[in-house]
């Protein structure tokens, strides 16, 4: 077994380092899909963010707590219940997107909105009060005052999203159930609903070892990226000297 | 002109149950430095807030340029006609220059102006050549400089600044006195300012309000306040540490003579014979000589045991023991030249009309 790993790891690397077509049709629409979701949910989520957290209303801290709740949300769960939406009876299927790419990105947005809602409120909530004090005497109006909050607040918002991407890339259950696993027709990326996660779970199940362990390396290396990339900003490394210029 | 800038009546804030401004009515006349003072936590900052229109006041009535302020409608347009300096600088992630520019760009000015604008407001608090810095680099100092140019960039006709330069090292605090003088004069600006220093408050305003505990109990000039404080609280609070509870004697046409502890003090007052009264006179309104025959149109004149000498700064606190116990200001040279110390045998005097005369409850 141990050779077996160890032969896995070399031809594992071996696929990588040849771009096998599959492992590269693979990647790429993952983070088609994955980019996307957390782009789209990212636009949304933002602004919502801010509107919860600059308007009060009845029921607000309810709203939080579920928001809240939300991060937990199963992905299996979320997939159930789209899956039951889009299918044909359902009534979102006049959408048709049921084992599509698009139907994945909804799933996605899906676990990811309440993170980034959440986590913009909490960014906002964290700035000094003394700021937003500032900000209502220079004489802005609530729109502007919002803004200069979600500037105030662009790290940990960045941060947000990135946490974002790292749940949207890293489920399997909603993929599997709305995606279906498909694979895609040679040189048609969309046509296929076969993401990193998904093909991980299918060939390790088939015992295809070698191709599992090169997507799961990759994951692996997508993940590190975020995270190093979330640190950076957390630090503001990334952005000190541009903004010092 | 003498219209006012500001009047409140009633003005009350609660924060949960409780009171942080209660029963607070005065008036800031157009033009003039209006210094708040009161001890920390006794609502200056709570005040200044409600009056800048970023709090919304409990209870009362609030009246700014003329305009009934708690009309939510006329809020947003008063609020631009004003600035406040907090005690902590904000400091927002941007450069030097964007900072400053900030109000002027909720106001939608065109670049060029802003650009002018920001670039005579550096000069003003001299912060020249600074513009491109990222905010973040600058010290105390310069912060609360750039902080006070964002302030007044926008032109405000009303200037609120909250303690401006407790946080700052003498020089940077000098620095922002001088600017807030000069915007005073210059541009006719409205200007009220906290703090808890009273050689600030002497320094720069033309009349003062002492905040105690959320309420407001005396409005004067600084005269009135250091010399005629309205309650031993605000005499303790303004540095007159002589007060001594005493009963009039006889008071011939204003001129009267209050027993405290069994020692005859000559004071000037309205007050009629039995009447319990409270004398408060400042330290440096007592005279300290070594020899009795020193001429002196004081009335009262004592004379002591040199009981304790506190040092502050060039001055020394010299208490004396008279029957009851005299604090006399003097400066450290002449503490020196008149060989003072403790033990030592001293005369007091201080005039009559130096005493400020209040009756007890």
């Amino acid at each position: 077994m141990v050779y077996e790993i160890i032969d896995g790891f070399v031809q594992a690397i071996q696929l990588i380092v040849s771009l096998n077509p599959e492992v590269v049709t693979i990647t790429v629409l993952t983070l088609i899909v994955s980019l996307t979701s957390t782009f789209l949910s990212a636009i949304i989520s933002v602004p919502a963010g801010a509107y919860i957290y600059a308007h009060d209303f009845f029921g607000k801290r309810l709203v939080i707590n579920i928001i809240q709740t939300l991060y937990a949300l199963p992905t299996v769960l979320a997939g159930l219940l789209l899956f039951l939406f889009l299918s044909h009876q359902g009534p979102l299927g006049f959408l048709d997107f049921l084992f599509t790419p698009q139907g994945m990105i909804l799933a996605q947005m899906i676990l990811v909105t309440p993170l980034i809602i959440g986590l913009t409120i909490s960014a906002l909530s964290g700035i000094d009060k003394d700021m937003r004090h500032s900000i209502i005497s220079l004489g802005a109006t609530k729109f502007q005052a919002i803004v200069t909050l979600i500037q105030e607040a662009r790290f940990a918002i960045l941060a947000a999203v990135i946490l974002g991407f790292g749940r949207a890339i890293s489920e399997v259950g909603a993929a599997m159930i709305i995606g279906g696993n498909i694979r895609a027709f040679p040189g048609d990326i969309l046509s296929g609903t076969r993401v990193l996660t998904t093909a991980i779970s299918l060939e390790t199940s088939q015992g295809d070892f070698p191709l599992a362990i090169a997507l799961g390396l990759i994951l692996l290396g997508v993940a590190i990226v975020v995270n190093v990339g979330l640190n950076m900003i957390q630090s503001g490394s990334l952005w000190k000297n541009s903004w010092n210029s | 002109m003498s219209t006012s800038a500001i009047e409140t009546h009633a003005l009350l804030k609660k924060y949960d149950e409780r009171d942080v401004i209660r029963d607070v009515s005065f008036s800031i006349r157009s033009g003039e430095i209006f210094g708040i003072i009161g001890p920390s936590g006794s609502g200056k900052s709570t005040l200044l807030r409600l009056l800048d229109l970023i709090e919304q006041p409990t209870g009362g009535r609030l009246t700014i340029l003329g305009t009934d302020a708690l009309v939510p409608d006329a809020k947003f347009l008063l609020r631009r006609r004003m600035a406040l300096l907090s005690q902590k600088p904000v400091i927002f992630s941007r450069s030097v220059f964007d900072n400053i520019a900030i109000g002027m760009e909720y106001r939608k000015k065109v670049k060029s102006e802003i650009s002018r604008a920001v670039t005579e407001a550096l000069d003003a608090v001299g912060l020249a050549g600074y513009g491109k810095r990222s905010a973040r680099t600058l010290s105390g100092g310069e912060a609360q400089r750039m902080a006070l140019a964002r302030a007044v960039v926008i032109d405000p006709e009303i200037l609120f600044l909250d303690e401006p330069t407790t946080n700052l090292d003498p020089i940077s605090a000098e620095r922002i006195d001088d600017i807030i003088i000069r915007l005073n004069r210059e541009k006719e600006m409205t200007v009220v300012i906290s703090t808890h220093d009273m050689i600030q408050g002497q320094h720069l305003a033309d009349r003062i309000g002492v905040i105690m505990d959320g309420a407001l109990p005396q409005v004067g000039t600084t005269k009135e306040i250091f010399h005629q404080p309205t309650t031993t609280n605000i005499a303790r609070f303004v540095g007159v540490k002589n007060m001594y509870s005493g009963v009039i004697t006889e008071n011939h046409g204003g001129e009267a003579i209050v027993d405290v502890a069994g020692i005859h003090i000559a004071a000037v007052t309205p007050f009629h014979p039995q009447t319990k009264v409270t004398l408060l006179f400042r330290p440096e309104d007592v005279t300290l000589h070594m020899e009795q025959s020193v001429k002196t149109s004081a009335r009262n004149v004592f004379s002591g045991i040199i009981k304790k000498m506190i040092p502050s700064g060039p001055f020394v606190d010299v208490i004396v023991d008279c029957g009851i116990d005299l604090t006399a200001l003097v400066t450290i040279q002449s503490s020196e030249d008149l060989g003072l110390a403790r033990g030592v045998k001293c005369w007091v005097s201080f005039k009559a009309t130096a005493i400020h005369v209040i009756e007890e409850q």
